[in-house]
């Protein structure tokens, strides 16, 4: 794997004042995957608006992780509804137009 | 000059609310109105800058007292600001927030107000997120086509794959606005609208079409050849074919978005065409078979 793609977790944890704890809480939660290369931690590029969202619900709201864990899958849901209720609109608009 | 804004009454608390209230209200607000439990929700996301904003001002002592000094009488604050730093020099203190609108966020009555005081110079900001739109027909998402888009002057080459779908979002990294301070550079974000140019429906990767059929074809079968937008091809068609009948055609549909050699399917309805100006010869046929 590339290196350039990696952000390792210790830095990210700097940057954004947060416990390396919290990190590996979310990735025990299944809500982020880091790599280990070398016994060192890193998040992958992709991966980083992700992460940085459940950060940012941590630190803005100080949402704790089961929080954190509960909301990324009711947001989930909550997609795959507006995609359904796409493809819904889309049939209907088919029936309107007969 | 920008107008006056009520940071009490954005955060709903009277003039004479404890730190802690504040908190409350912020913190109660922030949940409601977060941009990332609101996604797409412009409102909200105007909603949650105005909370920040805010935030910001009652949340720190020294802002606070600033702004409840001057009120709607703001515009005089620049001799305060005067007074203020020839006696404390050190500035006041910019609680860090996430920053979801990628430049400062903040008003124009926050930018001249408080503009002087913020100290920011050490804060990284991830640059602004830009958003486009990019018109195309439903044929043009038939097949991946490449683009090269005009953004800020910078020329983006763009390829977008066969079958992306109307209201579809794809996200380029780094496009977007410059990051503050040394923060990374926004993302672009193109949302697709397709307008459709065809006489087919489109639900998914599925398109739709009624086609006109001949009475002598639906009653005896035979042979029709119909368009589609991979071109024309040869349907048969079964003796006592109803009016309204949908036959599926598979893998005539519409591309499946990054699926390579992948296509949806094509559902013909047929509409059963009663002939028109018969002959006296015709009509006498027909009442033999009506008799009959």
């Amino acid at each position: 794997m590339e290196k350039s793609n990696l952000i390792p977790a210790n830095d990210f944890c700097t940057h954004y004042h947060i416990s390396f704890s919290f990190l590996s809480g979310l990735e025990e939660a299944g809500l982020i995957r880091t790599v280990i290369i070398e016994e060192q931690s890193y998040l992958q590029e992709d991966d980083l608006g992700e992460v940085e969202k459940l950060v940012r619900l941590h630190t803005d709201l100080e949402i704790n992780i089961e929080g954190i864990e509960a909301i990324t899958h009711m947001l989930q849901r909550m997609k795959e509804m507006r995609e359904e209720m796409r493809m819904l609109q889309q049939r209907l608009r088919l029936y309107e137009q007969d | 000059m920008a107008d006056f804004i009520d940071y009490y009454k954005i955060l709903g608390l009277e003039k004479s609310a404890s730190a802690e209230d504040i908190k409350k209200a912020y913190r109660k607000l922030a949940r409601k109105y977060h941009p990332d439990l609101n996604p797409d929700n412009a409102e909200a996301k105007k909603k949650f800058q105005q909370i920040n904003e805010a935030n910001e001002v009652l949340s720190d002592p020294e802002k606070r007292k600033k702004y409840d000094q001057y009120g709607e009488q703001w515009k005089h604050a620049e001799q305060f600001e005067q007074a203020r730093q020839s006696s404390n020099p050190s500035g006041g203190s910019r609680q860090q927030h996430s920053d979801f609108s990628g430049s400062s966020g903040f008003s124009d009555f926050f930018e001249q107000f408080f503009g002087g005081t913020r100290s920011s110079a050490h804060a990284a900001f991830r640059g602004e997120d830009y958003h486009a739109e990019l018109h195309m027909t439903l044929t043009d998402a038939y097949t991946t086509r490449k683009e090269v888009l005009q953004v800020n002057g910078k020329n983006v080459r763009i390829t977008i794959p066969a079958g992306v779908e109307d209201g579809q979002v794809i996200k380029l990294k780094g496009y977007g606005g410059p990051g503050i301070n040394g923060g990374p550079a926004g993302d672009l974000y193109i949302t697709f609208i397709i307008n459709n140019n065809t006489s087919f429906q489109r639900v998914g990767n599925d398109l739709h079409t009624t086609m006109d059929l001949p009475l002598y074809t639906a009653v005896l079968g035979g042979e029709i050849t119909i368009e589609t937008l991979s071109g024309k091809i040869k349907l048969k068609i079964a003796p006592e074919t109803q009016n309204g009948a949908k036959v599926r055609v598979k893998g005539k549909g519409f591309p499946v978005y990054k699926k390579g050699d992948l296509f949806g399917d094509l559902f013909v309805t047929w509409n059963v065409r009663i002939p028109t100006g018969l002959t006296e010869e015709e009509k006498k046929l027909f009442r033999q078979l009506a008799n009959k």
